[in-house]
């Protein structure tokens, strides 16, 4: 059987349990080692945290152990015989949304916890906004703590149904709502005893069987230029070959493509992966592909299917996250754009409003954009980019501001 | 289509290495011996396939190397065409008049960081690519893939960039260079997989065989002159294999028959007890023993 991987992250924050929640994953499916536990169960009498605290599993840097919170993003790898999962763990306060942000953009599923005792928040409004914004084809809400309100089937139908009145203003594919207790494993990986009321699938099930590679765009041929490879050595003195990644759709040889910006035309002569002839190459494979004729083509071009054309632009409208705690973003400030293997700079135009990202209200006039505000701004490149809109692909509608000068990474945009 | 997780990694890990060719000018791999640094090679030769790797092979030799993991090392640099660096600890012992650690449990291993930042300052690299596994340890988890260090080396894990989607910001001053770990995502166990699919033959130290070691604190420690020994020792002839091949101060054995590389992934799925905590003694001093030692340039 395949054996395949999926990336999720897991929305809430320490008071919602989700380091408990995390851990309760990793124990329920054996994933704990004994050195690991060791030290655990070592950390926890050292601060009286009286139980074995789950949550330290994750909790990586020494001042996020000292303050109790996860600070940065945070890695945790673990696999049952069905799947690997590589859990992504952000932390959830407001003052972290770039975290999130930055977790999520690469999830292909977001668990968003949600305090049984107090039903929907604000923070599960942003949590899910981000999610719904970052284009995660899956979404599972666990209502947890659910041990703390008696295992109350109408607790946990008011919740629900709240939270679908709240996905509606959203764009969430696919949704599971499951009713949980991570301290007492109620419906993470073993079905509860105490909830017999429930009859989805627990949160493991919904891990296990989200189909991910679906999600992808199969439709729209992309691929862009990373490097080119040349071995001009005596045997391969001709030798050609454009590599990178398939970021959507599939590639065949003697298939008809184009190569943006410049709109050249070719046909693929060869497929190689590893330097060896392959078929076809289709989303994610990191492939060589040879053309039929020699046309002038270097990193940063985007080769597509010449019968699915992406958008060729240089005016680009983008929500944006920014992520630079000292210069605020401005109209008429300047930034690298790197999109796909492309860079170029920019310029923007325009603020055109804010978001509320707990309200999700539109804030117009807004003349800067300070660490995790989130807006719709219009930008204009100095050379065109070749881009689909962001939610029909995540991967050639996405992009990064980079400052010219500090090189630090300061906003994150889904073109639209 | 049949595409599983190590199709996924590996095309994951293929992306990254083209990655650091096309941002970089004068990138480097940095190469021990183990196998992590063995599957980057894989890696490498099969992103620019085919070419040659388009980058040096750099290895920092602590002088307290298996002799299997050196001859290794040789012979790859030959079959894959690749340069090959060398840079000796020792030699930075005696050109800065550093003193060499003395005692129990001394180790060159925290000096290796003095020559590997010398290094990349004699050869300008920007970028160095290693072997580093997030799931090998906590401080490790939280580093990025393109792990930006500063004009001194040092990783501020308070500053990391933030890394969104598969767009790697590798733009830096001079003087400031990426460490750049394309395997972060790789586990123990994908490790091995793969150099099994792969067909890739291992240092045989990496399996079961007769060996001398010295028995202290219930680890068992190649028996070296390099290891200064304390009367509480034994010296015991054990089965061993080793799960990490670093330096012999710091690397342990465990007891093992696992002879083949389909025995050794059977042991490890069914072990119980981490790869750095079994056999990794540098990272055990302290519950932010790696932090620290990242902070200050370390690998």
């Amino acid at each position: 059987m395949k054996v395949d991987l999926l990336r999720f992250i897991t929305a809430g924050s320490v008071d919602d349990g989700k380091s408990t929640l995390i851990g309760r994953l990793l124990f329920d499916t054996k994933n704990i080692l004994a050195d690991q536990m060791e030290a655990i169960e070592k950390a926890s009498k050292t601060r009286n945290a009286g139980e074995i605290d789950l949550a330290l599993l994750t909790d990586g840097l020494r001042s996020e152990r000292e303050q109790g919170i996860t600070i940065d993003v945070a890695y945790k790898y673990f696999q049952t015989p069905k799947r690997k999962f590589i859990s992504i763990d952000a932390p959830g306060h407001i003052q972290y949304t770039r975290n999130m942000v930055t977790g999520a953009s690469n999830a292909d599923l977001a668990i968003i916890l949600v305090d049984a005792r107090h039903g929907v928040s604000e923070q599960t409004r942003r949590h899910s906004l981000i999610a719904s914004m970052l284009g995660i084809p899956h979404v599972a809400v666990a209502i947890n703590k659910m041990d703390l309100v008696g295992n109350s089937e109408d607790t946990f139908l008011k919740i629900a149904s709240d939270y679908q009145e709240l996905a509606k203003k959203l764009n969430i594919k696919d949704l599971t709502i499951i009713p949980v207790s991570a301290l007492n494993g109620d419906n993470i990986v073993t079905r509860s005893e105490n909830m017999t009321w429930y009859t989805g699938p627990t949160l493991l099930s919904v891990l296990e069987n989200v189909n991910v590679l679906k999600d992808y765009n199969a439709e729209d041929g992309r691929f862009s230029v990373q490097y080119v490879i040349r071995p001009q050595t005596d045997a391969l003195h001709d030798y050609r070959g454009y590599a990178g990644r398939v970021q959507s759709g599939t590639f065949k040889k003697g298939d008809s493509i184009k190569v943006l910006p410049s709109e050249q035309e070719s046909k693929i002569a060869k497929i190689e992966l590893g330097g060896n002839e392959v078929e076809q190459a289709s989303v994610l494979e990191s492939v060589t592909i040879l053309l039929e004729n020699d046309i002038d083509i270097s990193r940063g071009d985007t080769i597509v299917s010449a019968n699915s054309s992406p958008i060729v632009s240089q005016d680009i409208d983008a929500l944006v996250c920014w992520m630079d705690d000292k210069k605020a973003l401005k109209s008429g400030s300047k930034y690298v754009l790197q999109h796909g293997t492309a860079r170029t700079r920019c310029s923007v135009r325009s603020i055109e409003y804010q978001v509320d990202i707990s309200t999700y209200e539109h804030q117009e006039d807004v003349d800067q954009l300070t660490l995790n505000a989130v807006a719709k701004i219009v930008l204009r490149t100095a050379q065109p980019i070749a881009y689909d809109p962001y939610q029909s692909n995540r991967m050639t509608g996405a992009a990064i501001l980079i400052d010219e000068t500090s090189n630090i990474t300061v906003g994150a945009c889904m073109i639209e | 289509m049949n595409f599983d997780y190590l199709d996924q990694l590996e095309a994951e890990a293929i992306y990254i290495m083209r990655e650091v060719a096309g941002q970089f000018e004068r990138p480097a791999l940095l190469f021990s011996g183990g196998k992590d640094s063995i599957t980057l090679v894989r890696l490498a030769q099969k992103a620019f396939a085919p070419g040659k790797i388009p980058f040096p092979l750099v290895h920092v030799d602590t002088g307290h190397n298996f002799s299997e993991a050196i001859n290794y090392r040789d012979q790859l640099a030959e079959e894959t065409g690749s340069k090959l660096i060398v840079r000796y600890v020792e030699d930075t012992i005696k050109a800065k008049g550093l003193k060499e650690p003395t005692g129990k449990n001394a180790s060159r291993n925290w000096l290796q960081t003095f020559t590997l930042l010398d290094t990349i300052e004699e050869f300008e690299f920007d970028a160095c690519i290693g072997g580093a596994r997030r799931d090998e340890e906590k401080a490790r988890a939280k580093e990025r893939i393109f792990s930006f260090r500063d004009e001194f080396g040092q990783w501020d894990p308070k500053r990391q960039r933030p890394e969104l989607w598969n767009l790697f910001n590798g733009r830096i001053h001079k003087g400031e260079n990426v460490r750049v770990f394309p395997i972060s995502n790789w586990t123990e166990l994908d490790v091995w997989n793969y150099l099994k699919r792969e067909g890739i033959d291992l240092p045989s130290i990496y399996f079961a065989h007769q060996r001398e070691l010295i028995l202290r604190d219930g680890r068992l420690l190649n028996n070296t002159p390099v290891i200064e020994k304390d009367p509480a020792d034994q010296i015991v002839t054990r089965q061993v294999r080793f799960r990490t091949v670093g330096d012999m101060t710091c690397t342990a054995a465990v007891e093992s028959s696992a002879a083949t590389i389909e025995e050794v992934i059977a042991e490890i799925t069914i072990s119980r007890i981490s790869e750095r905590g079994e056999t990794r003694i540098d990272d055990q001093q302290t519950e932010a023993a790696m932090e620290d030692r990242k902070k200050g340039g370390y690998f």
